[in-house]
């Protein structure tokens, strides 16, 4: 990667919004990182399209006030992150600089600020012994994170096999200190520190084989766990037109989702939501781990009013930040809200430098780079064994709320969850709108993810998720009859089937993401609660007439409800079961 | 306009289109203003030494040989209190008659708010309209557009609005607005004995319609003034951001960019974000709050314009005519505060929203009654009650001339309920319906 020979440097020659062309005066690399200098201000800038001697580059700052012939220094390395402890409970911009260390209320054009600390001491312990021959990703030692042990290991760069010839000894450094001495194949020595850094735009991939997902990775949303698991390593998808619910789904999957690191990339959306997470995060309980939420997430803002260029660079920055932490053995958890705004943010440079467009003006290649984003996350052993994890989950706002948009349609191949929200369900306040019909998961058709289920929670599970999946398209069914026909064009029964899958829709599917109880369930509550629900699906009772279902149903949900409400087996929980019973017993046929 | 000795002076337009010139020249920056013939202009692209610029008064008349000064400058706006009571146009001149403003001179559309640096807003702004008290409680930093077809009174009730919010500085930036309705903001406000504490920026269908691309910017730069360096609180009213997205299109049309959905730019999304995203709430006090209007085209908010406004904004309040009662109500379907949650049932009464999702889901009962009447069916004594409610509730609630405090909009819901149905259809938490339900009967 090193290059001896002087770095290429180049003149403005053309300006439209933050599209610059440059004229070199040597070798430019595509995506190499540049500085275009303005009265003395650097402003960072990528390489996106070269011809001849004008490179085409997109500045992650405005450039406001920029003229011809203003000097571009091109730095010889692609867009990179700094890879060492300190990144946890940090708020990056998509680039990576920590926005508490910048200066004022108002980001300043230009300004960088350093990811780490350079002068915090680390309680660092050995792993690795002289003689270890380790590879990129092996590791050296390890140092503790707020709480979690945070490994240091051999640069992701390097290739081939190294030799360990020493490692400090257990205490306090500094991430610029020397912590090992390798020797390469050569027998060249070389030294580390606690940092290295890696191109955002490729995977890392330290790790030594990546199976298909087979575990459940337990989120508290009823309806995800449930009816649509998502797998550890798993990827999913949430469309949804604007205000059915995608952030306050992500925000509560980083709130309870069991995963050692949460990492969110606030991807050109509103700055009040990241906010949201600033206030919230350092004072909410990780029931877990009884610590708090922010000593476990990382945070990467690039808001909608932050520079558009580098909102596609921030969802690779938390990409690769998660493919570090991966590393270490841990089961990370990477959010992305919105992908779309990434994919615009695409088609307005791909437009400024008049491309051919693709649908909707999207760029051509849209499908290929959504698939190669999300083929980074996975379940994955690593060389030493251990087992690390991505499960990553994005958001996408379809124009229009229609599905059928690029954007949609290319992370539909891409990612094996979709989590549909429905308007409708959003209109009616049937929170998560997630529609329990359209939605699936892939992994819930795995023969290992059944295997996993039926050891983990019960013999059964897959044949109840089953029945739970035609009751609710039988209640749906029944509902357009009922509509069509007039309540009492119908049998009774009908209005039953319907009532009973209303039932499910209440209880198990509609989950208040406000409410200090309902926000998360675990499994074993889940599974208590189908039970019950079923227990009522199996249930015959006797009713003189349609209205007195309706009723009688809304009293059998109402009640639930406050189970629902109660502490899980608390006091509280077993009266307000109890008085089910009653109600139950009531109507229950002989 | 301005004119320095050192200035550079051009006379050679190379090409002309509606509502842009490119010309030869050196030494320019990007974005810096020019004045083409007397008219304002915008560097809008530079390639070599060819220039394009953005006429904001349109190209109409411009002759090739018009007379080009650059300023080397970006567009500005002079800052101080003496802004306070003023009415200016797109460019921030006078048009109320008085004098020049003295001020510090500031680069209009400047750089965001790091979000670390904001403060989660929690201050609610009570309207005395129970259609967004009680469902869409506004927050202070928040911003929220009117979603409204163009017969919709949304000029009064954002006015009324406006004036009962209790903000230090109400900023009006009106785009495209009739003169009458500029006529209109002028007397309520003079009405209320409000005007020194308003500030406007007007383009009316009189002016180029280019033009309103300045007007949120210049409104918006007076207001980080105020919230920031005054610690005020400003409330902003954006109308209307249809006519503003228009002119978006005409200006991206006639350089040649590849539209998007709607014959929009593709750049719509972060170019609607810019301007609303400067809503904020500041730790030392200070805020923006910003409310706007989004004129619809038959209730369509597919289309591109509040599709996209949706997606930024934090809700939106939808106005539609119930012609049960024959008055305008605030739609609760189709409205939605998404800051509600941090006030509702914090600073107002623990019952809020509980109360309020009760409601909403009974008046949607009543919807599903009068679908079922519609198709001729027979109705159940449920859809009765339901529809009987539904009509209270439109008429004590959700009429924009309901003017009420949230305890009392919370006793008419509790009444309402009490009068058409029995607790266990109300689904509210027990506790609550225990301390809440209306005794005496
Ligand atoms: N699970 C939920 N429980 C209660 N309310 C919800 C839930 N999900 C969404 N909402 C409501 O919907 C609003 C919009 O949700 P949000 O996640 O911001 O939508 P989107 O990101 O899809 O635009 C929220 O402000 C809240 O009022
Ligand atoms: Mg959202």
């Amino acid at each position: 990667m090193e290059k001896t020979n002087k770095m290429t440097t180049g003149k403005v020659s053309g300006i439209i919004a933050n599209l610059v062309y440059v004229e070199v005066d040597g070798p430019v690399q595509q995506n190499e990182i540049c500085y275009i200098d303005l009265e003395g201000t650097k402003l960072m800038a990528e390489v996106i399209k070269v011809m001849g001697t004008k490179a085409y580059v997109q500045v992650f700052e405005s450039t406001r006030g920029l003229k011809m012939h203003n000097k571009v220094e091109f730095t010889g390395h692609l867009l990179e992150v700094t890879l060492g402890p300190g990144i946890l409970s940090k708020n990056y911009d998509g680039l990576q600089n920590d926005l508490d260390k910048m200066e004022g209320v108002f980001l300043q054009r230009g300004e960088q600020t350093n990811p780490l600390e350079d002068d915090k001491k680390w309680e660092f312990k050995p792993i690795a012994k002289e003689g270890d021959i380790l590879q990129a990703g092996g590791w050296l030692g390890e140092v503790t994170e707020n709480w979690m042990p945070h490994k240091i290991m051999v640069p992701f760069k390097f290739k081939g096999k190294y030799t360990v010839k020493s490692v400090a000894k257990e205490g306090k450094y500094t991430i610029k200190d020397v912590i090992a001495v390798v020797t390469d194949e050569e027998g060249k020595e070389i030294e580390l520190t606690m940092t290295q850094k890696w191109p955002v735009k490729l995977a890392i991939k330290a790790y030594k084989e990546k199976p298909r997902p087979f575990k459940l990775l337990e989120t508290g949303v009823r309806v995800i766990d449930t009816l649509n698991p998502i797998a550890e390593g798993g990827t999913g998808f949430i469309p949804g037109p604007f205000g059915t619910g995608k952030t306050v789904l992500q925000h509560a999957l980083s709130k309870q989702a069991e995963a050692d690191m949460i990492i969110m990339a606030a991807c050109g959306e509103r700055a009040n939501e990241v906010v949201e997470i600033f206030t919230e995060f350092p004072e909410l309980i990780d029931p877990r781990s009884g610590r708090k939420l922010m000593e476990r997430t990382t945070i990467i803002a690039n808001t909608s009013n932050m520079p558009v260029a580098a909102r596609e660079a921030s969802v690779y920055t938390a990409m690769t930040i998660a493919e570090y932490y991966r590393a270490m053995g841990l089961k990370v958890l990477l959010l992305a809200d919105s992908t779309s705004r990434w994919a615009q943010a695409l088609r307005e440079m791909s437009n400024r430098m008049e491309e051919l467009p693709g649908p909707d003006a999207f760029p051509m290649d849209l499908p290929a780079i959504i698939s190669s984003f999300y083929s980074r996350a996975g379940f994955v052993y690593l060389n030493n064994g251990n087992t690390g994890s991505i499960t990553f989950i994005g958001t996408v706002s379809p124009a229009g709320g229609n599905l059928k948009e690029p954007v949609t349609e290319s992370t539909k191949k891409a990612a094996r969850c979709f989590y549909a929200l429905s308007q409708q369900r959003a209109d009616s306040k049937r929170y998560p709108a997630i529609d329990p019909l359209d939605s699936y998961s892939k992994y819930a058709e795995y023969a290992e993810v059944e295997e996993y289920f039926r050891k983990k929670i019960d013999p059964e599970w897959p044949e109840k998720l089953s029945l739970l999946r035609n009751v609710l398209t039988r209640g749906r069914e029944v509902a357009e009859q009922i509509n069509i026909l007039g309540d009492d064009g119908v049998p009774v029964e009908y209005h039953v089937t319907f009532w009973k899958a209303e039932v499910i829709d209440f209880i198990i599917l509609q989950q208040d993401a406000f409410d200090e109880v309902d926000s998360s369930t675990s499994l074993e509550r889940q599974k208590y609660m189908v039970n019950k629900v079923l227990d009522i699906y199996h249930t015959k009772f006797s009713f003189e007439s349609f209205e007195e279902v309706a009723t009688y149903f809304k009293r059998v949900i109402n009640q639930m409800k406050q189970m629902n409400y109660s502490e899980f087996e608390s006091d509280k929980f077993k009266q307000n079961e109890k008085e089910l019973k009653t109600i139950i017993d009531e109507k229950k046929a002989e | 306009m301005e004119t320095k000795a050192f200035q550079k002076i051009y006379t050679k337009i190379t090409q002309i289109t509606k509502a842009t010139c490119s010309l030869h020249a050196t030494d320019v920056g990007y974005d810096e203003i020019a004045v083409v013939n007397g008219r304002m202009a915008q560097v809008v692209k530079i390639i070599g030494d060819e220039i394009t610029l953005q006429v904001f008064g349109g190209t109409e008349g411009i002759p090739t040989n018009a007379e080009v000064i650059f300023l080397g400058r970006p567009a500005t706006l002079k800052v101080s209190e003496e802004l306070s009571g003023r009415f200016f146009n797109a460019y921030g001149d006078p048009i109320d008659g008085g004098p020049e403003i003295e001020g510090e001179e500031r680069q209009i559309g400047g750089p965001s708010v790091n979000p670390v640096r904001r403060k989660q807003p929690s201050e609610f702004i009570p309207t005395g309209i129970a259609g967004i008290d009680l469902n869409n409680a506004l927050v202070t930093g928040q911003k929220i557009p009117f979603f409204a077809d163009p017969d919709q009174p949304f000029n009064q009730v954002m006015s009324m609005v406006a004036l009962r919010a209790k903000a230090d500085k109400i900023i009006l930036g009106g785009m495209g607005l009739t003169n009458d309705d500029y006529l209109y903001y002028k007397n309520v406000f003079d009405n209320a004995g409000a005007l020194d504490r308003i500030i406007s920026f007007v383009n009316t269908t009189e002016d180029p319609p280019v033009e309103r691309l300045l007007v949120p910017d210049m409104a918006l730069t007076a207001a980080e003034y105020f919230a920031v360096d005054k610690k005020q609180k400003v409330l902003v009213l954006l109308t209307d951001m249809t006519l503003f997205a228009d002119a978006l299109s005409i200006v991206s049309n006639r350089m040649d960019q590849i539209p998007s959905k709607d014959s929009m730019p593709g750049s719509l999304y972060s170019d609607l974000a810019k301007i609303y995203e400067k809503a904020v709430q500041f730790p030392e006090g200070g805020s923006i709050t910003i409310i706007a209007v989004t004129t619809l085209s038959g209730g369509d908010i597919t289309h591109a314009i509040p599709d996209n406004t949706g997606y930024i904004t934090e809700g939106q309040l939808f106005l539609r005519k119930d012609t049960d009662i024959g008055k305008v109500i605030v739609d609760p379907f189709r409205s939605l505060s998404r800051l509600k949650q941090l006030v509702i049932g914090k600073k107002t009464r623990e019952d809020h929203p509980q109360v309020m999702n009760a409601a909403v889901r009974l008046y949607a009962d009543a919807a599903n009654a009068r679908t079922k009447l519609e198709n001729g069916f027979d109705l159940t004594d449920y859809d009765e009650r339901a529809l009987e409610f539904a009509k209270d509730y439109s008429e004590k609630l959700l009429a924009i001339d309901v003017n009420i405090e949230v305890d009392e909009m919370l006793s008419t819901a509790w009444n309402l309920f009490d009068k058409h149905f029995k607790p266990a259809e109300v689904g509210i938490k027990k506790d609550l319906v225990e301390k809440y339900w209306p005794k005496d009967n």
